[in-house]
């Protein structure tokens, strides 16, 4: 991201805003609420287009403040197409999260932080390199919080890259990046 | 990916039975006070039925098109669709596909009880169910691009209403048309053939318009 600048409701966000993250590493992007966090993660992903400047971002897997789970399907339906994106299984992933009792409940009566956990499992499927991550532990209990560690010390591992928006720090190397400072 | 998705989307339809039914239990409702209103004189409610029944499919399908994109945008499916579907238009066509076994599948069906209800012959239903049959696809195609419009907005439903109901007047004329046509004794072959025509270019062109207004609605959001 090159001289990066949005406005946002009257507001400017951010301006000449700049960030590289080579493979094999982590971000995590602090700063006050409202001060753009989720809106840098949608426009890396692609899914805010009112900005100026330059974005290169490559494939990437985005979990933002909604899961992109139906509460009608079970979790396993729900990770079923996301199969064809390439290695892995939705089975395997979901045992990685620690669903592996709850993959045929319908998500909806699961709770917050299972949820949370069937939308982490999608990261699992499909080879992304970049990880674009709106508040991971949200609702997650200290073992969720513990497995959000491990899956992004094991990405990055593999050469991912993850950038991750929160109020927390993840425990896990990751260089810090302030906005609205 | 198209088989994906309607596999997916049938599987919340069958779990959400009472929202999918909604629609045509408001065609049968209707249809049902508009036989009762005009209960001395059957014989007057004939000719107005097709127009009647024609109405009524095209309103109980904006209702159904309402929740097409709905739940999958407020659980953020929909945002997962626009970022990993590859090509999203497949998928949206299944979305669409499942909507038309309940708008346009279901409502055929159902036309015949409808039809007699209104007092309409007998010898008509084929032509009434063939027309059904061909038109219903454009509603469904036209009305996906519509409600993915509209889907972030609150009170969306007027606003799909004031959008859609313009654009699915040719349907209306020619189902209609179609239909009395058959009733006089005149062929109607060429109602039937621009209905067909309708819905093939609405299917040409409606998924790629429906993929691109997702694409703002999330953008929007």
């Amino acid at each position: 991201m090159t001289d990066l600048t949005c406005t946002r409701g009257g507001r400017k966000l951010f301006g000449s805003f700049e960030l590289t993250l080579d493979a094999g590493r982590c971000a995590e992007i602090h700063g006050a609420n409202g001060s753009g966090k989720s809106t840098l993660l949608r426009i890396a992903a692609g899914l805010f287009a009112d900005y100026s400047g330059e974005v290169d971002a490559a494939p990437c897997h985005y979990l933002g403040h909604r899961n992109g789970i139906s509460a009608l399907l079970s979790p396993l339906e729900n990770l079923k197409p996301f199969e064809r994106l390439g290695p892995g299984s939705a089975q395997g992933a979901l045992d990685r999260v620690g669903l592996h009792n709850e993959c045929e409940v319908p998500s909806g009566q699961l709770s917050q932080g299972q949820q949370r956990r069937a939308g982490l499992a999608r990261l699992l499927l499909g080879d992304r390199p970049l990880w674009l991550l709106d508040e991971p532990l949200t609702a997650l209990d200290s073992d969720g919080r513990r497995l959000v560690r491990e899956l992004v010390e094991a990405h990055c591992g593999q050469g991912g890259a993850v950038l991750c928006a929160t109020h927390q720090t993840l425990g896990c190397s990751a260089c810090e990046v302030r906005l609205g400072a | 990916m198209f088989a994906v998705q309607f596999r997916r989307d049938w599987l919340s339809l069958m779990r959400a039975k009472d929202e999918a039914i909604n629609p045509l239990v408001f065609l049968f409702l209707a249809a049902t006070l508009f036989a009762i209103a005009f209960g001395g004189e059957p014989q007057r409610l004939t000719g107005l039925a097709p127009a009647i029944i024609w109405v009524l499919v095209l309103l109980a399908n904006l209702l159904s098109l309402e929740a097409l994109f709905r739940r999958d945008f407020e659980d953020g499916t929909l945002e997962q669709l626009v970022l990993l579907a590859e090509p999203p238009f497949a998928a949206v066509l299944g979305k669409v596909a499942v909507q038309w076994c309940l708008s346009g599948v279901a409502m055929t069906v159902l036309a015949p009880m409808v039809a007699l209800l209104l007092n309409l012959p007998v010898g008509v239903l084929p032509a009434l169910m063939l027309g059904l049959l061909l038109g219903t696809p454009a509603l469904s195609l036209i009305g996906a691009v519509g409600a993915a419009l509209t889907v972030g907005l609150r009170g969306g439903g007027v606003l799909l209403a004031l959008l859609l109901l313009p654009l699915y007047l040719p349907v209306l004329v020619f189902g209609v048309s179609a239909t009395l046509d058959t009733m006089a004794g005149v062929g109607a072959a060429a109602q039937f053939y621009w209905l067909a025509a309708i819905s093939a270019m609405a299917l040409t062109l409606a998924p790629f318009a429906t993929t691109a207004a997702l694409r703002i609605s999330v953008e929007q959001s």
